[in-house]
């Protein structure tokens, strides 16, 4: 059976993952190991008055109680975000000082205060709980409707108003005319909740200080270990980089929370230094819930104008978004670059202006989560298309066809350029997958056993690989989006591919892997991934928005052709033929049409021994390269769900769920529907079940999975899960990413559905069974 | 979620508002108190044990009595931090109305918690209060009722 491209190899890394041997940070053990347990704020707003830490560092065990003083006055940098956005008059976004522990006032519930360093886990905890803060409790607020209020409490002094930014993007005034001269407008006012990420794997962090050459070494859950190390020590000055190596090691999860650097690696690393002691931190769920960065939180008003044959003239929105408490690392990009610019959707749409306002709450810090601005730019587009073909008695597939872009490449008003695509045929597949045709009958029969049958669509598009870097750092970027790869072919032909990509869970040793095998004509076995050590890898951005296939994988390729053409000059220069009659093929270096011929396995050695090399070459046969991508990537495609309600209890099951999905040069099938399969679950899962719910007064009231729904595997269907692609004309393999898609598409589907059944539009998200039962009703 | 409750007390209402400002007979009646001590006569500190859903901690906090309109009325107020587990406050309004020999107790109550105990046992927080309350109540009741002039 072949590995190479478009083969559906089981996964390499699952034989460790499923017999229990993955080896992940809180399997790291340093010398003379110790335990961090820190003390967090109960209080969602509160000036910190005094913190008595006498009781807890007399306890057994302790070795050292710290605490923010401490930590600024050792000069460690306030937490910052690495994307300026800037407000419509110019103005620079408003960043609040953050402090990984507080030093003078709280401002959410799980806002760190000091730490305890001991002997055992249970010890640091028993002393964290006998720390005694004194607290002066302020007002607090949770919303953020709420927070740009008169009455409502000020969380930063540098942000009146508790205003970050008042951003736009879009012509306005246009828009404005458009929707004047419209014959129908659709308006609708539509909120994103919130979520918490929730991966398998908490947080976890060892900070291993070693006084003897002052060098930091940190093992942590990241999805990008040099941007870490880079922030760390540009930005928080715990250690210059050639002193701080950070590694990445198997981690389980991330989706998007693990990209960020927070104050417990911070806090691990400066108290490493500070006890001369290792120092490990591991997140229970409990912990997670008020520390992990949270996703979405919108309220959105949008307006959508059609000209009287149904295509559309203009979209006018208007968002507030949470950033919670504090800006984190990428914050400021999610509800403004990686949102408004998706907001054309797959249409041809002349105006668009998008305003948003970004607020504090006194909530856990927000930032990406699968997806990241793109399932919210998704949602506002695809609830709007919905609604609008319902008003105007148009069919919902016939009216987003009629609008779709048809000719590329096709430059939207709000900065993307859209490079290729076949919107039609998504739809087309998905129609027919789902069998759109039967709908009338089925609903028939639905409705013969009292159940309310609906079918919606979504027709999403995304911006993945988030590059490329001049672009984004035009657009406010801290940092350039390119990734970088070596191939190290050892003397005996095996292969070492070393990558800025991080897996945690998207299978990288694999179709890595494959695409090296392909290429060298050896097996998949001889080919081994490095990634997610500073030490080892010369540089990576790591993996994020859909990133790793083609930005991660592009790097591989540039590496690998200059390890080709070495290869191709030894064999010439060893068969005595021609650079160009050499082939590569079946693990032999060949001259074409000759029976001359030496294995794979033997240009390795002739490039190590160097005994018989071209004249001026290099010994060895090691290659590095950085990619940088000409554009970003557009995957794009049609979801369809069918739901059926129960009337009597507002109970949804969803009845069938069809993708179609354009995600470019698919290297592993198996690996890429596993994907899909996980992102509509989590989609389907914001759409039915999820809410972090704070009260008015900023206390989590969804901390443990007691009251935060996740979704199972009982409340899923089996997906039907189809491809037509086009191939990405901007990178080398013409892959476009398909990390976040199902969990962009899917939730406009589900809520299109339901809404279809009950026959009312008005339905926000959780659809839960009580929310669906008062939506029907309020239709009655 | 503000708790109201009405109880008929067989005593004179100086015998009652005489227990309500008593430090040994608070300790009896409220639930879960370990220790009390009275700093004035006003303000006691204590320590109280509560379980609230999966969450059982031990509060040290502080009780304040105030709005006080001998012998009607007065506003008895409490908070407590429970370590890790976070942190109650609650208050409670109790008039005492004259009714022939007896008293007429009523009682409007609220509580607040946050931390762990908001995370983990918001859906129970309110039954909890009712219970602690109620329960406060009913000691009350049934010792004034067995210690009292009426009950003895």
């Amino acid at each position: 059976m072949s590995t190479g491209i478009g083969a559906r190899v089981k996964r390499k890394e699952d034989k460790r993952f499923i017999t229990g041997k993955g080896k992940y940070t809180d399997d790291i053990r340093g010398d003379n190991q110790a335990y961090a347990a820190f003390v967090r704020s109960p209080h969602a707003h509160a000036r910190v008055k005094g913190i008595d830490i006498a009781a807890a560092a007399a306890m057994d065990g302790v070795i050292a109680v710290l605490d923010g003083k401490q930590l600024t006055g050792d000069g460690i940098g306030n937490i910052i975000c690495g994307w300026a956005v800037s407000s419509k008059d110019g103005s620079p976004m408003n960043m609040g000082a953050w402090s990984a522990l507080a030093t003078d006032r709280v401002r959410y519930v799980g806002d760190a205060v000091a730490v305890v360093i001991a002997e055992s886990p249970a010890e640091a905890r028993l002393a964290a709980e006998a720390v005694e803060v004194d607290y002066e409790i302020l007002p607090a607020n949770a919303h953020a409707d709420r927070a740009l209020s008169k009455s409502a409490p000020q969380l930063h002094d540098n942000a009146p108003g508790n205003l970050i930014y008042d951003w736009e993007i879009g012509d306005g005034a246009a828009t404005d005319k458009a929707l004047a001269g419209a014959a129908h407008v659709t308006e609708m006012a539509l909120t994103n909740n919130r979520l918490s990420p929730n991966a398998m794997e908490p947080r976890s962090a060892v900070a291993i200080y070693d006084a003897s050459d002052e060098h930091y070494t940190l093992y942590t859950t990241s999805q990008n270990p040099h941007v870490a190390r880079l922030v760390l020590s540009a930005f928080y000055q715990v250690a210059p980089e050639n002193k701080l190596r950070v590694i990445a090691p198997d981690v389980g999860g991330g989706f998007g929370s693990k990209i960020f650097i927070y104050p417990e690696e911070i806090t691990c690393l400066w108290a490493s230094m500070k006890t001369n002691r290792s120092v490990k931190w591991t997140a229970d769920r409990s912990e997670a819930f008020i520390t992990d960065a949270h996703g979405r939180d919108h309220h959105t008003t949008a307006k959508m104008g059609f000209d009287k044959d149904g295509r559309i003239v203009g979209l006018k929105v208007d968002t507030i978004a949470n950033l919670g408490a504090y800006m984190s690392l990428f914050s400021s990009s999610v509800p403004t670059y990686l949102y408004a610019t998706l907001l054309s959707g797959q249409y041809n749409i002349a105006n668009i202006h998008c305003n948003v306002r970004a607020v504090y709450t006194n909530t856990v810090p927000i930032d990406a989560y699968r997806g990241a601005g793109r399932p919210e730019a998704c949602f506002v587009v695809e609830r709007m298309m919905e609604t609008a073909a319902r008003e105007m008695g148009r069919d919902p597939a016939e009216l987003r066809r009629l609008n779709f872009v048809q000719a590329f490449p096709h430059q939207t008003p709000v900065i993307m350029a859209y490079d290729a695509g076949d919107f039609d045929a998504n739809l087309d597949q998905a129609m027919a997958a789902a069998d759109v045709a039967g709908f009338a009958a089925r609903r028939k029969e639905a409705a013969s056993r009292g159940k309310l049958r609906g079918l919606g669509y979504s027709s999403y598009i995304e911006a993945c690989g988030i590059a490329p870097s001049a672009a984004v750092g035009s657009l406010g970027a801290g940092v350039g989006l390119w990734e970088s790869a070596e191939v190290r072919v050892n003397p005996v032909g095996t292969i070492e591919v070393l990558t800025g990509s991080h897996s945690h869970g998207q299978g990288h040793e694999t179709t890595f892997a494959q695409i090296v095998a392909e290429r060298f004509g050896i097996g998949l076995d001889a080919v081994s991934i490095v990634h997610g050590d500073t030490d080892k890898v010369q540089f990576g951005m790591g993996t994020y928005g859909s990133r790793s296939g083609a930005v991660g994988m592009s790097a591989i390729v540039k590496a690998m052709d200059k390890v080709e053409a070495k290869v191709r000059k030894i064999a010439a220069h060893v068969l005595e033929a021609s650079e160009a009659d050499i082939v590569i093929e079946g693990g032999q270096v060949k001259v074409a049409g000759t029976d001359k011929a030496m294995g794979w396995h033997e240009v390795g050695l002739t490039a190590y021994m160097a005994h018989n090399l071209p004249p001026d070459m290099e010994p060895g046969l090691k290659e590095s390269a950085f990619y940088d991508p000409a554009n970003f990537t557009f995957p794009a495609g049609t979801y369809i769900c069918e739901v059926e309600v129960d009337p009597d209890t507002g109970e949804t099951e969803i009845v069938q769920f069809t993708a179609s999905d354009d995600f470019g040069t698919i290297i592993n099938p198996m690996i890429v529907e596993g994907q899909v399969h996980g992102g509509i679950a989590q989609g389907i899962g914001q759409a039915m079940l999820e809410q972090v719910v704070y009260s008015d007064d900023g206390q989590l009231l969804t901390g443990s999975y007691m009251d935060y729904a996740m979704p199972r595997a009982s409340d899923l269907p089996f997906f039907s899960v189809h491809n037509a692609a086009t191939v990405c004309p901007n990178n080398p393999l013409g892959i476009k990413g398909c990390g976040e898609a199902g969990a962009i598409g899917s939730p406009p589907a589900v809520i299109n559905a339901i809404t279809d059944a009950i026959g009312n539009n008005n339905l926000a998200m959780p659809a839960t069974p009580q929310a669906v039962w008062n939506a029907i009703q309020a239709a009655k | 979620m503000d708790m109201t409750g009405q109880y008929r007390i067989g005593a004179a209402r100086d015998i009652v508002w005489a227990a309500l400002n008593d430090v040994e007979v608070l300790k009896l009646c409220i639930p879960g108190c370990e220790e009390i001590e009275q700093l004035s006569p006003t303000t006691m500190t204590a320590r109280v044990v509560q379980k609230i859903g999966p969450v059982k901690a031990r509060f040290e906090g502080n009780i304040e009595l105030l709005n006080i309109e001998a012998p009607a009325s007065y506003t008895i107020k409490g908070e407590g931090q429970g370590g890790v587990a976070g942190f109650a406050k609650g208050s409670a309004d109790v008039t005492l109305a004259e009714d022939g020999d007896e008293t007429v107790l009523e009682f409007t109550a609220q509580a607040q918690v946050g931390g762990k105990l908001a995370r983990l046992g918001s859906r129970l927080i309110d039954a909890t209060a009712k219970k602690v309350a109620t329960k406060f109540f009913d000691n009350f009741h049934t010792h004034l009722t067995e210690k009292g002039p009426t009950g003895g």
